[in-house]
């Protein structure tokens, strides 16, 4: 084995409730591609946090290079040669991207050098960048390029990376892994967070596995089998839903030629959107975050209003109808946004069953709130979907992540929806849970549903759809078969690296 | 009505001193507001800088010790308004206005044996020369350091934001508190500067009512520019130059409407003394048509989780 430059013994971190980190120990070597591989809530996070200097480890020691190591602050951190690419970016979007940059280095160089410097540095990578845009106006793929480049810029020995490739197309995935390649190839150690098996078998030389906080194995990639990965993260055997054979019946819900300003500065237009989704049918649709999902999903919902007639539900225009008259007609939707859209963090779930259920499992009559019934049909959310929690009485705040989920797909299933728009119903969702969200949506699909399913994560979108479109600058291309869909042709439906350019050097 | 008594030479010179109070509160507030905090106590920090300055103008017989007494006294009264933000996470909004009732309360109390007494005077600047010209001397070379002060502020601030490194960083956390955090900055810390800083700026607002532009005591004197200041700031765009445009409008509305009162025009005072309210807020409403240019994180509470 190479040098060792970053080693880790017995950290361990705990919250009040819960311990993050049990014990962790490892090595990272110099050069060397280390994996972190972990469910949702494995510790993945707080422990990369720990190493960057965040947060501080109740016991355990890192040395670096043979030397203790305990960074205060990221700060110092960065001077002793870590970098970090955060998962949710840690970008400023009203700076442009040399003001950006010169907020993550310790003595920036004045403007004009370091605009210069960046030009230099990202051409020299392969990730082109005009270091005067407004970080607003990026893409992500361009995003975290700023945010890669901020870390180059200070010859980092440890370059951290946090979930990277969540937000990219295929295609900018292997812009991403080429430059990765070349780091590497000139000694810096990397160290890659991810649940996504196959890219680590491709890239990583070893890794290391959390469950619940602590190390429970260790094993090379390339060595390894997806399947035997999986086990390792999730402690047993996943088995992946099933899906029936469907006949499709008729029409559902049909939009054509749909085009929607941006609600605000940094959303996005939609342009001329077609779809149509028939009885039993599941359309997956496919793109990278910003562009145009949340706007999509609000005008089939009924927060965005458009022309009558660009919404047909059964051949009915409902284009003018708001959300309440499109539940009564079983329009249902489940938003990407878990606390503060499909949930009112500070409610009870009896509350929140309420919010959406009133109209069709008749909750309210002439202005009334018939709580007792509210509380049996969260009770039975809760039953039906095994969503953790001491009762309904909760609020929709304490309910972890993938809880919560559950809780919100599961009270928009039951009401029995004639159409159901979802987006993101897997995000932040552990594995086990994540399944049992799909196979619901397919069995709903099963009993005649018409289910549009937006998502980023295109396994998820192969695995339960029917047909598959995908949004791209407001866009939607043409929906297609879903079985036989190469990753290629879905990556260039979603538009393919966006323009960005490989490196050729 | 005779509008020829009006002098314009006269009429710039003092929309200048009219304007300054509401200047100098505002940037105070730009500062603020661009470090991601809403601090709606502008009007209680002014009263209490007027006060404040007031009072120790008058028992030291410095001005100048007045200007610097208020501004210790407004920033006094924010670090009131950032132990509750900043350390409590109370409401922004709900604490911006106690604070300002809370001022009013207080330098009402203060002031009680102050009234009706007349305070030292600030030296007018004077320079040989320049300060006797025609036209330009009394509008640009007559005027009390102060107001100077206030213009030198707004170069600095904008330059500040524009060039340095501090600037940026003050940007960065009103933009995007979370990712400054995760950057190693610290949020709260350089929060709790600009509210001292704004809280300064308005104390010094204040005393500038209560010593150069209406030289006496009044309770409540400072009669609602706390609440322009934070209109101005908003339909400003956040930007200071169009602060000091705003305020300068405010003020030549203001004596423009006074000097039209005093000919006689034959519109009912009413409308003449809201006159520069409106028409301030109606020109920076047509101004400020990109609001693009809000802090993102104005008005939220940071709080470093896990």
């Amino acid at each position: 084995m190479t040098d060792v430059l970053l080693s880790l013994k017995g950290l361990t971190k705990a919250y009040p409730g819960v311990v993050a980190n049990d014990t962790v120990s490892f090595d990272i070597g110099e050069g060397e591609v280390h994996a972190l591989l972990g469910e949702n809530g494995a510790g993945k996070s707080t422990l990369v946090k720990m190493i960057y200097g965040l947060v501080k480890p109740d016991t355990g020691e890192m040395t670096l290079r043979g030397k203790p190591y305990a960074p205060a602050e990221p700060r110092q951190a960065r001077a002793d040669g870590i970098a970090m690419v955060f998962q949710h970016f840690s970008l400023f979007d009203a700076l442009n991207v040399a003001e950006n940059i010169a907020l993550g280095m310790e003595n920036p160089p004045p403007m004009a050098d370091l605009a210069s410097r960046i030009r230099e540095v990202s051409e020299n990578y392969g990730l082109p960048l005009d270091p005067y845009r407004t970080v607003g106006d990026l893409s992500a793929g361009e995003r975290q390029r700023v945010e890669i480049i901020r870390c180059l810029l200070q010859d980092p020995k440890l370059l951290i990376m946090d979930e990277p490739t969540s937000v990219l197309t295929p295609q900018e995935v292997d812009i991403l892994f080429q430059t990765l390649e070349k780091l590497r190839s000139e000694g810096t150690s990397i160290l890659y967070i991810s649940h996504k098996l196959e890219e680590i078998r491709t890239l990583c030389d070893h890794a290391t596995v959390l469950r619940l906080g602590k190390n429970v194995g260790e094993c090379v990639p390339a060595e390894t089998s997806a399947s035997e990965m999986a086990e390792l993260m999730v402690g047993s055997a996943l088995t992946p839903p099933e899906r029936g054979s469907r006949e499709f019946g008729e029409m559902a819900m049909d939009i054509s030629g749909l085009s929607v300003p941006s609600p605000s500065a940094f959303g996005t237009a939609l342009r001329n959107v077609h779809l149509t989704v028939r009885k039993g049918e599941i359309l997956g649709i496919g793109g990278v975050a910003g562009n145009g999902q949340d706007e999509l999903l609000s005008v089939l919902s009924g927060e965005t209003l458009t022309a009558n007639d660009a919404v047909k539900l059964h051949g009915q225009p409902i284009g003018k109808l708001g959300p309440t008259k499109r539940r009564a007609l079983g329009v249902l939707a489940a938003p990407e946004e878990r606390l503060g859209h499909a949930a009112a963090p500070d409610m009870s779930l009896t509350e929140n069953a309420m919010l959406t259920g009133s109209v069709r499992e008749k909750l309210e009559k002439n202005g009334f709130l018939n709580w007792a019934a509210t509380k049996e049909f969260a009770e039975r959310i809760i039953k039906d979907f095994d969503v953790r929690t001491p009762g309904p009485e909760n609020a929709a705040r304490s309910l972890s992540g993938g809880n919560l989920q559950k809780f919100v797909i599961g009270r928009e299933v039951l009401q029995n929806p004639e159409v159901l728009v979802v987006n993101q119903p897997t995000w932040g969702v552990d594995a086990s849970a994540a399944a049992s969200i799909r196979q619901s949506l397919l069995d709903l699909a099963a009993k005649g549903a018409a289910i549009i399913c937006i998502s980023q994560d295109l396994d998820e979108l192969m695995e339960i759809s029917d047909s598959f479109a995908a949004l791209n600058e407001g866009r939607l291309s043409a929906p297609r078969p879903a079985a036989g869909l190469s990753v290629e042709e879905i990556g260039l439906m979603m538009g393919g690296a966006h323009g960005m350019e490989v490196a050729h050097v | 009505m005779d509008l020829s008594a009006i002098n314009p030479v006269l009429l710039i010179a003092s929309l200048m001193v009219a304007a300054t109070p509401l200047l100098l509160a505002a940037i105070g507030e730009t500062v603020v507001e661009k470090a991601g905090v809403l601090n709606l106590g502008v009007e209680g920090m002014m009263i209490i800088g007027a006060i404040a300055g007031f009072a120790t103008a008058v028992e030291s017989g410095s001005p100048l010790l007045g200007f610097v007494a208020a501004a210790i006294a407004g920033a006094a009264l924010s670090v009131l308004f950032a132990l509750l933000t900043q350390f409590a996470q109370a409401n922004q909004v709900a604490s911006g206005l106690s604070l300002t009732l809370f001022g009013l309360g207080l330098s009402a109390l203060m002031g009680q044996s102050y009234v009706g007494i007349k305070p030292p005077q600030m030296g007018k600047l004077d320079i040989p020369v320049l300060s006797d010209l025609p036209v330009i001397g009394p509008i640009l070379f007559g005027h009390d350091l102060m107001l100077y002060f206030g213009i030198a502020l707004t170069a600095a601030v904008w330059a500040v934001f524009k060039f340095t490194r501090v600037g940026l960083i003050l940007r960065a956390v009103g933009e995007n508190h979370d990712a400054a955090h995760a950057l190693g900055y610290k949020v709260i810390k350089i929060r709790i500067l600009a509210i001292l800083f704004g809280g300064a700026c308005a104390g010094l607002g204040g005393a500038y009512i209560s010593l150069i532009r209406v030289p006496q005591w009044t309770e409540g004197m400072t009669a609602g520019i706390g609440w322009i200041a934070l209109a101005l700031v908003v339909f400003a765009s956040w930007k200071p130059w169009r602060v000091l445009l705003g305020a300068y409008l405010f003020g030549g509305v203001t004596v423009v409407q006074l000097n039209l009162q005093a000919a006689g025009v034959a519109i009912p005072v009413e409308y003449l003394a809201m006159s520069p309210y409106l028409i301030t807020i109606l020109v920076l409403v047509i101004l400020s048509a990109d609001k693009s240019s809000a802090p993102a994180a104005l008005g939220r509470n940071f709080h470093a989780s896990r």
